[in-house]
């Protein structure tokens, strides 16, 4: 199991540098999506064993992150944004050299934080934290707002690897709660990047700054 | 000894016949017949029997490009292991000379298009040499990451295979390795996504613009070494792709062969189903590809 | 014997530019006469060097020479020598009537106290002869005084340097203070404590960091290189930069102990930086010299790096590491000074013909100028660490010491020094696509201008020396083998305290390197042969470049340097800050416009010259203080012996 944890969990990190490296926002959202998925059988991989409530986790996450978010995220594409592209700050090779550097980082240095180890595999606490910086990064350097949603998604499946690490101690009580908050946060985001939209007929957040007195 | 006659043999012989696989594939897909399987070799012995069109502007130069980058592709050539078979030249630390060949035929190829003072050439030399740039690094992550598994500094070392595959470690180092490894295959044999060998407005070529000058002998030199440059990357990532395949004698040497030719079938189907990027994104699909290989060198070392 | 020797040599250069005072009034005699004392100089101190490398010499109070001097003598010698021949033509007493002699004076002087530097073993001797090397460089810089931009060069050189002479001082002063002593022996284990090592260390890196042009601390050197008379150039960056790195290598040998890992750390990012920063400058610049300039910056990235390598092989304990990573260094050392001399004369030589250094007005100089043109290809290629010439043997070096950091072998890992490898790939092809830019575009194509139509080849005075470069550098390429043994006494030399010191010869295969260097050449010579009788038999048609059927094609309509350099400076755009002056919007009938663009320096220009900028702000509002009235000054004073009775009394 512990090997195969591992392999998904390089899968996982493969898809921040996708994300990262994505101009387009189809891509960016299938990125995700496609994490998302993982996530859920990363669930299942880590138990270890097929009981009852952890099919039921990984089917919600799956059906959450994998088909609900990003159905509702291309709606969004489809039918407010008038920019394709994710609009980064700074131009995508940057951010991802700054994003492999995280994960360098995050590999080289996760050994030596006071966390708990557990025995699912040597990659958990890494991956939990670079994907949590690829996360911010999305959230920093791109201004679309749809953009910064999956941003928000990334960084929160970060925390999701991390609750991998707890799941002895307090068993999906933290997933159940991180889905349902974001779900919600999903929800709000939608219907206000739909208002906004109609208001300026843009949603890039640069214009957002506009808004002061 | 036998193996390396059959090596210089088939570095000899073999190259022509793969753009032609990559030809028929491309074909296939498009609903066409295509050209015959053997048309690049019927291509380069007509150039050899033509007569050249010098521009008055070019001095030998011009001719050391097509020289230069035939005699790089065959030493680099007698330096790689054929599947798995040991490689006539090997000693520690030929990667590099390796690497360095195909900078140095570069280095001549470029100057080349320079020496006829065309801006189109001149444009094509400068994309050449930026795209090269960015896929060194990545070849030599790749690199990094065959010693450390293999424990070997020479090529016929780093690409006998036989290393432990663990699922966790090793196993996705190969593989982002293979990933990255097959980005710089297409970018340097100037092949789509990156380049595309049949366009024909001047503007958008890459390795096609530079050589435009070229003609008769000189321009089947070039033609020739462009071809077996692809056989040896080629071969290279064979090894790389599928590293623990038989290297069992006749065995060894057929599925080599098989290999190659799949291979070619692959970059075929590729050039038929992806359109060629755009030219300021090639940069940023190179650097993926060098944070490929490093990222598998980071999982391996960690 | 030997001492002597180089001593009789070193002593020739430097009074190798008095007949030029004397004999002014004599046309080209006293210029003669300064070429064969130099000549004779560099002979005899070359023999000096190898004997002393066969018996080595006892060491004095004042002066040693042991196998690491020996390393740095030999291009100390042989470069200004050559230098001083092709300056009689490139320099020529009666086209200078006024600088030509100081040149010369100075030129002697330079090469003396750098041989000086080398062999001196006593802080003072070191000391004195650095500073005589250090204000000979200024007068140099400075040979055209006339030219605002070459004072400007100087004063920022001196500044430099003397920051430079400065950390020397105190390096001095504390070492003094550790073994009360100025004589320059490693310093004894133990009586140095770990945070005075780090300060000695530090002050080791900037003192010479400031000559070598290491990055953060080489905005002297573009400017400096680039308004020198070519053949200083040479000499300059083809040696004067390594006395830094000589510094730096003695100095890591002086301190005691196993140095910590994070000096190689150091070591490897700064040189990683300089080279990768170095090299991307470069390619944006559009004067000949500077961009060379820019690549010595470049090379001394990579010879640091081998440093790094080799001081973690010293505290690992791991003589693979410590050898290839330290002879990696060294022989780069040479490289650079060989290849770097010869692209610095051949370029000089085509600047002499055509009198300019812009790369974008010159162009087609090959037809004109056949072996100035062969001779910077050949350059070109070794700079860029290509088979079969001598960079790539030292390159060569450094990627086995990074690929044995893996842990290949018997060697104990330490990664990071791994990463070495893909950053001299990177450097490598930039480079490629730097020296593709520059020779091409100078010496490939057409003319540009109207200055390149009357180019001559240059004379045999300077195309000669050219010529023995060139033959170092294949000699190097194809037989790597011969310097071996000065290598292994550079190395001994540096590590005295290993016990299990191996030879180069065993850990690098350097036959095969020779095999692949002959094997490429008769490759390339068998097909050129073979393309000749093709070529000839299919006949040969002359003709205009294809130019998709324009009608009017002019020479103004090549690819130039700039656009050339554009599209990669559009992905190193975070290094390279350019400014740009584009046209504007252009009327029905547009006017004569002009485009301008100019690359800013990473260090000087953005964040140095800024610096100072604001400092200038703040310090002129204190300018009322300084009023030119002596009453004020005498207040002053008065006011200030008021503050100390006071603060005296009050305690």
């Amino acid at each position: 199991m512990q090997t195969w944890v591992d392999a998904v969990l390089v899968l996982v990190l493969l898809l921040n540098f996708m994300a990262l490296s994505a101009g387009r926002l189809r891509t960016l959202i299938r990125a995700v999506t496609v994490q998302g998925v993982l996530l859920g059988l990363l669930l299942a991989l880590a138990r270890g064993k097929w009981e009852l409530t952890v099919l039921v986790m990984a089917g919600a996450t799956v059906i959450l992150k994998g088909m609900v978010i990003p159905r509702m995220l291309f709606h969004a594409v489809r039918e407010v944004v008038i920019h394709r592209e994710t609009e980064p700050v700074f131009g995508l090779m940057a951010s991802m050299l700054l994003g492999a550097s995280g994960t360098v980082m995050a590999l080289l240095f996760s050994g030596t934080l006071p966390v708990v180890h557990g025995n699912i595999g040597s990659l958990v606490a890494p991956a939990a934290l670079s994907t949590v910086l690829a996360g911010f990064l999305i959230l920093m350097t791109r201004r679309e707002a749809i953009a910064q949603v999956v941003g928000y998604l990334i960084l929160e499946n970060g925390v999701f690897v991390f609750g991998l690490l707890l799941m002895e101690a307090i068993p999906f009580l933290i997933e159940l709660g991180v889905l349902l908050d974001l779900f919600v946060a999903i929800f709000v985001m939608g219907i206000i990047i739909h208002k906004i939209s109609r208001e300026y007929s843009s949603v890039s957040t640069r214009m957002l700054s506009e808004l002061k007195e | 000894m036998r193996d390396v006659g059959i090596h210089i043999l088939l570095l000899l012989l073999l190259p022509p016949l793969l753009p032609g696989v990559i030809g028929k594939t491309k074909a296939f897909f498009a609903g066409r017949v295509g050209p015959p399987l053997l048309q690049p070799y019927y291509d380069i012995l007509k150039l050899m029997r033509k007569g050249s069109v010098f521009s008055v502007t070019t001095t030998w130069v011009f001719c050391a490009g097509p020289v230069v980058g035939l005699a790089t592709a065959l030493l680099a050539g007698l330096l790689v292991p054929f599947g798995g078979h040991r490689a006539p030249l090997s000693f520690p630390g030929d990667m590099i000379l390796f690497a360095y060949l195909f900078a140095l035929g570069r280095f001549f190829t470029a100057a080349a298009a320079l020496d006829t003072g065309s801006a189109f050439e001149g444009m094509g030399a400068a994309r050449e040499l930026t795209f090269a740039c960015l896929a060194e690094p990545a070849l030599l992550f790749g690199m990094l990451v065959l010693a450390k598994l293999s424990d070997s500094l020479s090529l016929t070392g780093m690409l006998a295979g036989g290393y432990p595959l663990e699922l966790g470690v090793t196993a996705p180092a190969l593989v982002l390795v293979a990933a990255s490894l097959f980005l710089v295959l297409l970018a340097e044999n100037s092949r789509i996504p990156f380049d595309d060998p049949n366009t024909h407005l001047e503007l958008t070529m890459i390795h096609e613009v530079m050589v435009l000058d070229h003609s008769g002998p000189a321009f089947g030199l070039i033609e020739y070494g462009a071809t077996m440059k692809l056989m040896v990357t080629g071969a290279v990532w064979l090894r790389v792709a599928m590293p623990n395949a038989a290297a069992d004698s006749w065995l060894g040497w057929i599925l080599f062969l098989a290999g190659l030719l799949g291979l070619a079938v692959v970059i075929g189907v590729v050039e038929s189903v992806m359109a060629r990027f755009r030219m300021v994104v090639v940069p940023t699909f190179l650097v993926a590809a060098c944070l490929l290989s490093a990222f598998g060198m980071v999982l391996l070392v960690r | 014997m030997s001492s002597a020797l180089v001593l009789t040599g070193l002593l020739l250069h430097a009074v190798s530019g008095i007949p030029g005072w004397v004999f002014r009034g004599y046309r080209d005699g006293g210029q003669r006469l300064s070429v064969w004392l130099a000549g004779a100089g560099s002979v005899l101190g070359i023999i000096g060097c190898l004997a002393a490398l066969w018996h080595p010499p006892p060491s004095g109070p004042f002066l040693r020479i042991d196998g690491l001097a020996v390393v740095f003598l030999l291009p100390v010698f042989l470069i200004p020598a050559l230098g001083a021949i092709y300056g009689t033509a490139y320099w020529r007493q009666n086209d200078h009537p006024g600088n030509g002699c100081r040149l010369r004076l100075f030129f002697g002087l330079m090469t003396a106290a750098m041989g000086g530097v080398t062999v001196a073993c006593h802080a003072m001797v070191f000391l004195v002869a650095w500073e005589i090397m250090a204000l000979s460089g200024f007068f140099l810089i400075t040979t055209e005084d006339e030219d605002r931009v070459a004072r400007a060069a100087g004063l920022l050189y001196l500044i430099v340097t003397h920051i430079g002479t400065l950390c020397l001082f105190a390096w001095f002063a504390l070492f003094h203070l550790l073994t009360g002593s100025f004589a320059l022996e490693p310093i004894a284990d133990g009586i140095a404590s770990p945070a005075m090592l780090t300060v000695l260390f530090w002050l080791a890196v900037v003192a010479f960091g400031c000559k070598a042009g290491i990055m953060p601390l080489h905005i002297w050197l573009p400017g400096a290189h680039a308004t020198a008379p070519s053949h200083v150039s040479a000499l300059m960056s083809g040696v004067l930069i390594k006395i830094g790195v000589y510094g730096l290598v003695r100095a890591l040998s002086w301190l005691p102990g196993v140095p910590p890992l994070w000096w190689a750390g150091v070591l490897l990012a700064l040189g990683a930086v300089s080279g990768v920063v170095g090299v991307v400058l470069a390619l944006g610049q559009h004067d000949l010299k500077r961009l060379l300039a820019y690549h010595s910056i470049e090379n001394i990235g990579i010879i640091v790096m081998g440093l790094g390598i080799a001081v973690a092989g010293r505290t690992l304990h791991q003589p693979v590491l410590l050898v290839l990573g330290l002879a990696g260094a060294l022989l780069h050392v040479w490289n650079h000074a060989l290849f770097k001399a010869l692209l610095f004369l051949s370029a000089g030589s085509a600047i002499h013909a055509t009198h300019t250094r812009e790369i974008d007005r010159l162009g087609g100089l090959a037809r004109a100028m056949p072996w100035t043109a062969f001779s910077f290809a050949l350059g070109a290629v070794a700079i860029c660490g290509l088979p079969p010439l001598n960079g790539f043997v030292s390159e060569w070096l450094v990627y086995l010491g990074a690929f044995h950091a893996l842990g290949i072998g018997q060697a104990k890992s330490w990664v990071v020094a791994a990463l070495a490898a893909p950053i001299l790939a990177l450097i490598g092809g930039l480079a490629v696509a730097c020296f593709v830019k520059a020779f091409g575009v100078v010496f490939l194509g057409e003319g540009r201008s109207p200055e390149v139509c009357g180019a001559r080849e240059a004379g045999l005075l300077m195309v000669g020396p050219m010529l023995v470069l060139v033959f170092f550098c294949v000699l190097i390429g194809v037989a790597p083998i011969v310097v071996v043994p000065v290598l292994d006494a550079g190395i001994r030399a540096w590590a005295l305290g290993e016990p299990e010191l191996v030879s180069l010869s065993s850990l690098a295969r350097l036959g095969w390197i020779s095999l692949g260097a002959l094997a490429l050449l008769a490759l390339c010579g068998l097909l050129g042969a073979g393309l000749y009788r093709r070529i000839r038999c299919g006949g040969v048609v002359r003709s205009v470049t294809w130019d998709c059927g324009y009608a009017a094609p002019t020479s103004r309509m090549q690819y130039t340097a700039s656009s050339f350099a554009q599209i990669l400076g559009s992905v190193f755009a975070w290094v390279q800050r350019s400014q740009w002056r584009k046209p504007g919007t252009m009327p029905v009938f547009p006017d004569k416009t002009r485009f301008r663009g100019h690359i800013l320096d990473v260090v000087l220009d953005t964040t140095v010259k800024p610096a100072f900028r604001s400092a200038v702000r703040f310090l002129s509002s204190l300018r009322f203080l300084q009023a030119g009235n002596i009453h004020a000054y005498l207040f002053y004073i008065v006011a200030f012996l008021i503050v100390l009775l006071l603060w005296k009394g009050a305690a």
